[in-house]
């Protein structure tokens, strides 16, 4: 079964997963992270195995599903972005407690320079912290290879493995050779069972396991094929460079590069690898894609007086994704000859579509708060984070998922009125059903708008888990019936929207007003896809 | 051969149409290929952009670097000119002229007009005129792509291949409708050169 393919990083990291012997993907959605699970709910020989790929309410349930379907013996693989990883975290450190039985791969999609994102941030440090091996592909071809490694390295150490991607690798096509398409496994439960309940007299145990563990772990750095030294004639410079930072990095010289090279591509750090090219080279430079993660241990480990440059001397910057142009720039080559950038380009930034539903959200919303002194709109994560921008300006904060109630709940603690949270069903299906439960035990004066537009749009319209349930959700948790009220958001009903939130705000309790109407960006897929179905018939 | 193209527009008017048909293209000639795409933030409007890099020997990075483009590709006039710096010296732009205008500040059209008249290597005309003309004006990009054929290291024939492999599942008549678009912004940019 071997054959080229042009894939997406995440793609080639997909079909490596399925052809690994995969039984199950569990993932929410994230950029750069969505496309590994879409490819698998829409590949013929997923299909066929009847592979699970529906879509976890958060990353945190994603994680804990996926080792559970790991405990049984089964290869799973769990997917988000670099912050699902901060929710995903108590199931991803404990999950190295207790050690995965089935091989378990966790991709935690970083995106430096925030392409879409609220930070940056660099999971490999969580993978170090957990003491969890990582793997970072610098082609799609790595990215591919590495995922039979993966789960075969997960079964023998018995531990899960992080795969750390980033958006330039997730979201580049490339060139693909794909291998042998492996059976699942067969149901098998763990033999050591003590290490699964982490209780203190089991986890003080497993812990000094770990710790040894570790040192194997980093053995295998050491000889891993995708950790490679390549030597040069110039030694007054050694070279490391990380995942994609080693192609920015051969991009520079075309005709091979003069220095010694150490690719990195496999954690825990390979110490052997890296005092060779210290004691072979005058000087060090660290070319990292992430935050000096290298840089600053490599300092701590080897105490050596040569010179260590990178992110922290400022010869790279500390900030945003790394390009062939600032590596060209610390190595000192010049830059290549260019034409003048154009003076009348203005920028262009995304706003909502037009006719999108949260637009009648806010328009309702900015002229009933005109009506009070000191409202306070407290926002979530989602396509309506655009209501901070011009036109509308209607939101005072935007921190993680679900902030948007938790933080109105405690302004309204504080004695704030309006105060309003805004935020959409998958949001508040994937982080805002435990702070409305707060909320709503204390009865807060608040309200909380859900802008329900049936899908997950940011991230490209994925099914949103809470679809049809939210006014049961809400009810269920305790909120008063007659306080969750439901409205279309349509620019006709206007002034409808007006009043039924001018209401709710005055009510001295918490309401929650759910404003509903389709994404136009889904509904027109899901009208084209009804059309197509129709012409078959 | 290697070319390294940027192409650009705003997000919606679908400007991986044309990376897919010359990647399909390039893999079945066998050659090397590298394409960064954006992805994320499902809004339309904003500026979108995507390196495409072609070669018959490996690619290194997956972005190109400034100074490393033989070609813009855009499907808006002032996106084109958005990329200009990483234009080689001589580099040529292809572009649709028609603008489109969401932002408030977007510049005179004449202004735009005049800037890309700076750049003696600038094929740009009206692909969605072009595109009702000979054939639907859903074939635009492939107008575009025709323009841009000339200065692309591949064949026509292969990309005319390209065109078919992406469009064959659609039927014959929107094969041809693509080809016959392709064709003519192919012998338009021919008449520029
Ligand atoms: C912890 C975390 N997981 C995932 C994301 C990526 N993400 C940002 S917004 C969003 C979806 C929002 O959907 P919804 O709340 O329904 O709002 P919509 O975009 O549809 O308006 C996702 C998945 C994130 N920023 N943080
Ligand atoms: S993609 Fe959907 S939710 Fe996002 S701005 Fe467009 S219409 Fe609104």
């Amino acid at each position: 079964m071997n054959s080229k393919h042009l894939l997406l990083g995440d793609e080639a990291l997909a079909l490596g997963a399925i052809n690994a012997g995969l039984s199950g993907v569990y993932a929410y959605p994230g950029t750069p992270s969505t496309e590994i699970t879409e490819f698998i709910q829409l590949n013929p020989l997923a299909r066929e195995r009847k592979l699970h790929s529906h879509w976890s309410a958060n990353e945190k349930t994603a994680m804990e599903e996926a080792l559970g379907m790991s405990f049984c013996g089964k290869r799973a693989l769990v997917c988000m972005k670099h912050v699902g990883m901060n929710v995903a975290a108590d199931g991803f450190v404990n999950s190295a407690f207790t050690g995965a039985n089935g091989g378990l791969v966790v991709v935690a999609a970083d995106d430096p320079s925030m392409h879409s994102s609220q930070n940056e941030q660099d999971s490999r440090f969580y993978a170090q912290f957990a003491f969890i091996p990582s793997l970072e592909p610098s082609s799609q071809q790595e990215a591919y290879d590495m995922m039979a490694y993966a789960y075969d390295f997960s079964e023998k150490m018995g531990l899960p493995v992080l795969m750390r991607m980033v958006t330039r690798m997730a979201h580049s096509r490339g060139v693909v050779k794909t291998g042998e398409v492996r059976e699942q496994n067969p149901v098998k439960y763990p033999e050591k069972t003590r290490q699964w309940v982490l209780m203190p007299s089991n986890s003080k145990v497993r812990y000094k396991e770990l710790l040894a563990d570790w040192d194997k772990c980093r053995e295998a750095s050491e000889n891993s094929p995708f950790n490679t030294y390549t030597d040069g004639p110039d030694h007054s410079k050694g070279i490391i460079a990380n995942g994609i930072a080693y192609n920015y990095l051969m991009e520079c010289f075309p005709e091979g590069c003069p220095f010694p090279v150490l690719k990195i591509s496999q954690y825990p750090l390979p110490e052997k690898l890296i005092r060779r090219l210290v004691d072979e080279c005058d000087s060090v430079l660290v070319v990292e894609e992430g935050q000096p993660f290298i840089e600053e241990r490599i300092k701590g480990m080897l105490g050596t007086p040569k010179p260590i440059m990178g992110k922290l001397t400022g010869l790279l910057p500390r900030t945003g994704e790394l390009n062939p142009d600032f590596v060209r720039k610390a190595l000192d080559l010049p830059e290549l000859p260019r034409e003048e950038a154009s003076q009348v380009v203005m920028p262009r930034p995304p706003a909502l579509c037009q006719g999108c539903s949260h637009r009648d959200v806010y328009a309702a919303l900015n002229d009933v708060l005109k009506e009070y002194e000191n409202p306070k709109v407290f926002g979530d994560i989602g396509c309506y984070t655009l209501g901070w921008l011009s036109p509308f300006n209607a939101i005072d904060t935007v921190v993680d998922m679900g902030a948007s109630i938790s933080m109105a709940k405690g302004a309204a603690d504080a004695g704030q009125h309006p105060s309003v949270a805004i935020i959409g069903d998958s949001t508040f299906t994937h982080s805002g059903m435990t702070p409305l439960l707060d909320a709503i035990n204390e009865n807060n004066r608040m309200v909380a708008i859900i802008s329900d537009n049936l899908t997950t749009g940011m991230t490209g319209g994925q099914d949103s888990q809470g679809t049809g349930k939210l006014e049961d959700i809400c009810i269920g948790l305790g909120a008063d019936p007659a306080h969750v009220r439901t409205i279309d958001a349509l620019p006709k009903l206007h002034s409808e929207l007006m009043d039924l939130l001018r209401e709710e705000i005055e009510y001295p309790g918490l309401s929650v007003v759910i404003c509903r109407r389709e994404c136009i960006q889904t509904a027109r897929r899901h009208a084209a896809a009804k059309a197509k179905e129709a012409a078959k018939k | 051969m290697k070319t390294d193209i940027v192409l650009a527009g705003v997000g919606g008017q679908g400007i991986l149409s044309i990376a897919t048909i010359l990647g399909a293209a390039a893999l079945n000639e066998d050659l090397y290929i590298k394409q960064a795409e954006v992805h994320g933030m499902s809004q339309r409007g904003g500026d979108v952009q995507s390196n495409l890099r072609i070669s018959s020997s490996p690619i290194a990075s997956d972005l190109i670097p400034l100074g490393g483009a033989d070609l813009i590709v855009s499907l808006e006039p002032m996106e084109a000119l958005r990329y200009v710096q990483y234009l080689k010296p001589g580099g040529w732009i292809v572009t649709s002229t028609a603008p489109f205008v969401n932002i408030p500040a977007y510049p005179e059209m004449s202004v735009i007009e005049a800037e890309l008249n700076k750049w003696p290597h600038t094929v740009a005309f009206d692909m969605e005129e072009m595109a009702k003309e000979v054939a639907t004006q859903r074939s635009s990009n492939m107008v575009l792509l025709g323009a841009a054929a000339p200065f692309i290291d591949l064949e026509t024939e292969k990309i005319e291949q390209g065109i078919r492999t992406v469009f064959g599942a659609k039927g014959e008549k929107i094969v041809e409708s693509n080809l016959k678009a392709f064709r003519a912004g192919l012998e338009f940019a021919k008449s520029k050169m």
